[in-house]
């Protein structure tokens, strides 16, 4: 199918870029690679009076390191970040984690922030931005506001953005020393949605393990090193806490297998990888 | 800022396998419908349209990118390199193409043109790939006749032959 017709506008700045949610508000969709987007308006799944393309704004381009975190521009695409030379030193998750994200052909054009702004609960970005405690940076005319991952993805596909905010950028902490990290996925084939995924970090004291794909936004449990003798009891009550949905890929009862499976491999490696 | 209304049409050009395109068209146009319906460049297969099967893969400003996820206006005043514009001459193959000759890696040839594109962009980023990471890049295509076994045959050679046979040797 074709998307049905709608106005198009490419800022070349941010001030622009905001200019134009302010004017469309609702009626207007944010495009950055546009590797769900497109997909979506082509099905018809979404109906929109505008687009906003943002992938030409050169200011969103950027991979900005701080002392404590990296800091991604929205119009930065998946395998940009991924070619970053330093990625695993800086956010080992990170790299692990964003070659599950669609595929070779897909991550050139779609953007970490997009993943991150459309929130869905299977998609391994606002996984691994949930259990490191990342941000995520909204701009409008009104100003700037920074959330926590946890208070911006709302649910399925929901977020806090308001509806003429712009996802300027996401900030992923740096890896502390001696922390290690953990991913797995099952999906149908390498690059489709996940059907479940998990990622652990190790600390000193304890265990931070996200599952995504069971309940209707990434959920992240905290567990002390002292309770790891009785892991398969947790991971069993955290598995019927997020009870998890059926959909033609899976039944509830599965994606709730997978997480009892896949908790303690994702676990042992964040053990083997931290000091 | 650039803006074009709801059912209006703008001018979109771009360069094409090594030549100028133009066409006026509405921002809903995807590329791969401009490819093949205004530039008449048919080489580029249309599958699924919505991203899943590959076969519409062309290369954006050198990057393999699905044509029917972008759209036309997108293009606008970039390179597009589709699987027209690979062969050195009529009658000749590229090395990649010859490869997928030699190895049987098509059957009905639907999905091939998107394939070709891929491994285009991942070959030029990848010289010498292990077998896994040509796997992992072919999981972005479906082809519904090879098995992809002989694919993954015929990159391999192609990279082989691309590096020079004393790589080759070493390897």
């Amino acid at each position: 199918m074709k998307p049905r017709p709608f106005t198009y506008i490419r800022p070349e700045t941010v001030a622009e870029a905001i200019a134009a949610l302010s004017e469309w508000k609702e009626a207007a969709r944010v495009m950055a690679g546009g590797q769900t987007l497109i997909a979506m308006l082509n099905l018809r799944l979404v109906d929109c009076e505008a687009i906003v393309d943002i992938s030409r704004v050169s200011e969103l381009s950027a991979v900005t390191r701080t002392r404590t975190h990296i800091e991604v521009g929205a119009a930065v695409t998946q395998n940009a970040l991924l070619s970053r030379p330093d990625l695993a030193q800086e956010v080992p998750l990170l790299a692990k984690a964003l070659p599950w994200v669609g595929h070779f052909q897909t991550r050139n054009k779609g953007t970490v922030c997009g993943s991150i702004a459309h929130a869905d609960p299977s998609s391994e970005l606002p996984l691994t931005l949930a259990l490191l405690g990342g941000e995520v940076v909204l701009r409008s005319t009104r100003g700037t506001r920074t959330l926590k991952a946890a208070d911006f993805q709302r649910g399925l596909l929901s977020t806090a953005r308001e509806n003429d905010e712009l996802v300027v950028a996401v900030r992923f902490p740096l890896g502390a020393k001696g922390e290690g990290t953990g991913f797995r996925e099952v999906a149908r084939r390498h690059g489709d949605f996940a059907i479940v995924s998990l990622a652990a970090r190790a600390r000193a004291d304890a265990i931070d393990l996200a599952v995504g794909g069971v309940a209707d936004r990434p959920a992240v449990r905290t567990i002390a090193r002292a309770d790891l003798s009785r892991l398969d009891d947790i991971v069993d009550a955290l598995a019927a806490d997020l009870g998890g949905f059926e959909d033609i890929h899976a039944t509830a009862r599965y994606r709730r297998d997978l997480v009892r499976r896949l908790a303690r491999p994702v676990i042992d490696e964040a053990l083997s990888c931290s000091a | 800022m650039f803006r074009v209304g709801s059912g209006e049409r703008t001018l979109v050009q771009f360069e094409l396998d090594g030549r100028p395109v133009s066409g006026h068209v509405e921002p809903r146009m995807l590329l791969s419908d401009f490819l093949r319906q205004v530039a008449g460049a048919t080489g580029t297969h249309v599958g699924c349209e919505h991203g899943v099967c590959g076969c519409c893969t062309v290369l954006l400003d050198g990057a393999a990118s699905r044509s029917c996820l972008t759209l036309a206006v997108q293009a606008h005043g970039r390179s597009v390199g589709t699987v027209e514009g690979l062969a050195p001459g009529d009658g000749a193959l590229n090395t990649l193409q010859a490869a997928f000759r030699k190895h049987h890696a098509l059957q009905c040839g639907f999905c091939t043109p998107g394939i070709l594109m891929s491994f285009t962009d991942f070959l030029a980023r990848n010289p010498a790939p292990t077998e896994d990471q040509v796997r992992d890049t072919l999981s972005g295509h479906i082809c519904r006749c090879t098995g992809y076994a002989p694919i993954v045959a015929a990159v391999m050679e192609a990279a082989r032959t691309l590096r020079g046979d004393a790589t080759e040797t070493a390897a």
